[in-house]
């Protein structure tokens, strides 16, 4: 299908150009994009649940949290992952996240619509609770600190470097669950989204397919989780509390549901509001909101529909003249 | 008839279900041999969606048993008894709205392949799944239409494609719920000839409130009355039968 070809390729320039620009504007910028895409692997995590299955998870952070503590734990107290066993932490953080994942989905996955939201809710925050009171393990409210990067041949502590690696990272889960939701499984998500009763007759054992996606999304989470802590330097409650989920879930609803690239558009405008905007005003919670009604209430496909919205509405007025357009392209 | 022919591809042995003081389906034995045309008429309330969601496993039956080519399946979920070479469509339309024509087909077809949980490789990429697809639109004339998403079908077009996507998995046996509901008169006519033009060797249980369906399609008629079964034979016996009569046009 040409047209989807020119999508992947406008979107690999864009990125591609990203990757070029950033590293030529100041730290604040280049610490700003680098944790950017480290969160929005958690965003797009969370889309292959809710933009591809259709499942609105509320508990996402959870799996960061898995991938973050863990990393964090290993580095204070052991000095595990500080060298070349980088690369080992982030498999755990990884692995770590999707046991989570097939434990928590267990309990998840019987649910849908609102309820499967609020189980994953409450499992999200039952974390939040083990972070939060199991002090000697999580140094409770204060968290842990990470001392320094990690230093394998190249030292993460340099700004361009990690920017890079995490670049790497970023792109390398894209490509993945690009991959994962072209191919027939993915598709049989779609198909569980828009009607899981017919899916079932037609010989799919949707429970399955939905634990799988639940158990893969949660890997990808503990990833970001790995990611973050090392951009952040610090892991605390913070980071699993409720409003890390609820962030997640807006950032992919303002990018757009069931597109995956929308996570880090979302991801990148949230960050760029809060961070960015917070030091000019004072009054920035008012923009962040005023961006999510508005999407939500005129766009619901997210911002990454609008160049679709733009071609629909170029072809109509060009139309106007012939007949109505009774099918519109997919967007 | 080979003594493997001679398994009937779906048997029922005083199946029922009750919903609480409710008795939808009671005690019905029915025997479906490979090939066979058989209907199941009855006026509305009389069970016989219930009968269908039994027989696929949507609903758990109250006592009874479901035999699949031999295999008792009562307690096995739908898509195991779909995995035998089962069927069915919907009498309320349930295709995957925001996904194109082909899309719907590439499910249908997938969904009996171990190629279902292939995560790593593109479902473009596998032609003799696309060439499946293609050649069962074009059999039912939806080829132009490929790329349309189901929600800007026809009714009638979406009904056609109910049917396409019950056939997609190559069954021995297709469950079809009310094909014509909806449908006009045209319609109606249009969606018989389809059904006989069906391969013969694969068994169809239609139900079917258009009289004209099902003695076009069936040759073998059951009449479901308040979930039980009132009256069995060819079309012939069932036009006559003074029971059916009474029951649809209630002589007092």
């Amino acid at each position: 299908m040409a047209p989807l070809r020119m999508k992947v390729l406008i979107v690999i320039a864009i990125l591609a150009a990203a990757a070029l620009i950033v590293p030529h504007t100041n730290p604040f910028v280049i610490l700003l994009a680098t944790r950017a895409l480290a969160f929005s692997i958690l965003v797009m995590s969370l889309d292959i649940l809710l933009g591809f299955t259709g499942l609105a998870s509320l508990g996402q952070a959870a799996y960061l949290g898995v991938g973050a503590y863990l990393t964090a734990i290993l580095a204070a107290r052991y000095q595990i992952g500080l060298g070349y066993d980088f690369w080992l932490v982030a498999a755990l953080g990884m692995l770590g996240a999707a046991v989570l994942a097939a434990l928590f989905g267990l309990l998840a996955i019987r649910a849908s619509g609102v309820y499967f939201l609020m189980i994953t809710l409450a499992l999200g925050q039952c974390v939040w609770g083990l972070a939060y009171r199991w002090n000697s393990l999580t140094g409770g409210d204060n968290g842990i600190n990470l001392q320094h990067r990690p230093k394998f041949g190249i030292d993460l502590a340099d700004q361009v470097t990690f920017f890079y690696v995490v670049f790497g990272f970023f792109a390398a889960s894209l490509l993945i669950m690009y991959t994962l939701v072209r191919s027939p499984f993915g598709r049989s998500l779609a198909g569980i989204r828009e009607r899981e009763l017919r899916m079932k007759i037609l010989g799919y054992n949707t429970w399955l397919h939905k634990y799988i996606a639940f158990i893969i999304a949660g890997a990808f989470g503990g990833l970001a989780g790995v990611l973050w802590v090392h951009t952040a330097g610090i892991v605390s409650p913070e980071n699993v509390v409720l409003t890390t989920s609820v962030d997640a879930l807006l950032m992919a609803v303002l990018g757009g549901p069931g597109t995956l690239i929308g996570g880090v558009i979302g991801a990148s405008v949230v960050l760029f509001i809060r961070e960015y905007l917070s030091t000019l005003v004072h009054w920035w919670q008012y923009v962040l909101g005023g961006v999510y009604v508005l999407v939500i209430l005129y766009l619901p496909g997210g911002l990454m529909s609008i160049p679709g919205r733009i071609r629909q509405w170029r072809a109509a007025r060009s139309e106007a003249a012939d007949t109505p357009n009774l099918a519109p392209a997919r967007q | 008839m080979s003594a493997v022919d001679a398994v009937p591809v779906l048997e029922l042995k005083g199946l029922s279900k009750a919903f609480g003081g409710l008795r939808a389906v009671r005690g019905v034995s029915l025997k479906i041999m490979p090939g066979d045309r058989k209907a199941i008429i009855g006026p509305n309330g009389a069970g016989k969606t219930t009968l269908f969601n039994l027989i696929t496993g949507i609903l758990p039956a109250t006592s009874g048993r479901v035999l699949l080519f031999g295999n008792d399946v009562t307690r096995w979920p739908s898509h195991r008894r779909t995995a035998l070479g089962m069927a069915r469509t919907f009498q309320v339309t349930s295709l995957f709205p925001r996904l194109t024509v082909l899309d719907n087909v590439l499910l249908a077809i997938t969904g009996r392949r171990a190629s279902k949980f292939v995560m790593w490789r593109f479902l473009s990429s596998y032609r003799d799944v696309y060439d499946k697809a293609h050649e069962l639109l074009e059999r039912a004339a939806f080829l132009d239409r490929k790329d349309t998403e189901v929600r800007y079908l026809s009714h009638g077009e979406q009904r056609q494609l109910e049917i396409v996507l019950g056939l997609a998995s190559d069954p021995d046996i297709l469950l079809l719920d009310e094909p014509a509901a909806g449908l006009s008169s045209g319609e109606s006519a249009e969606m018989a000839r389809f059904l006989q033009k069906l391969d013969r060797k694969m068994a169809i249980l239609l139900i079917e409130h258009d009289m004209d369906i099902v003695f076009d399609v069936a040759d073998d008629i059951s009449v479901l009355h308040f979930g039980e079964v009132l009256e069995s034979g060819t079309a012939e016996r069932i036009r006559s039968s003074a029971k059916v009569q009474e029951i649809y046009l209630g002589t007092g």
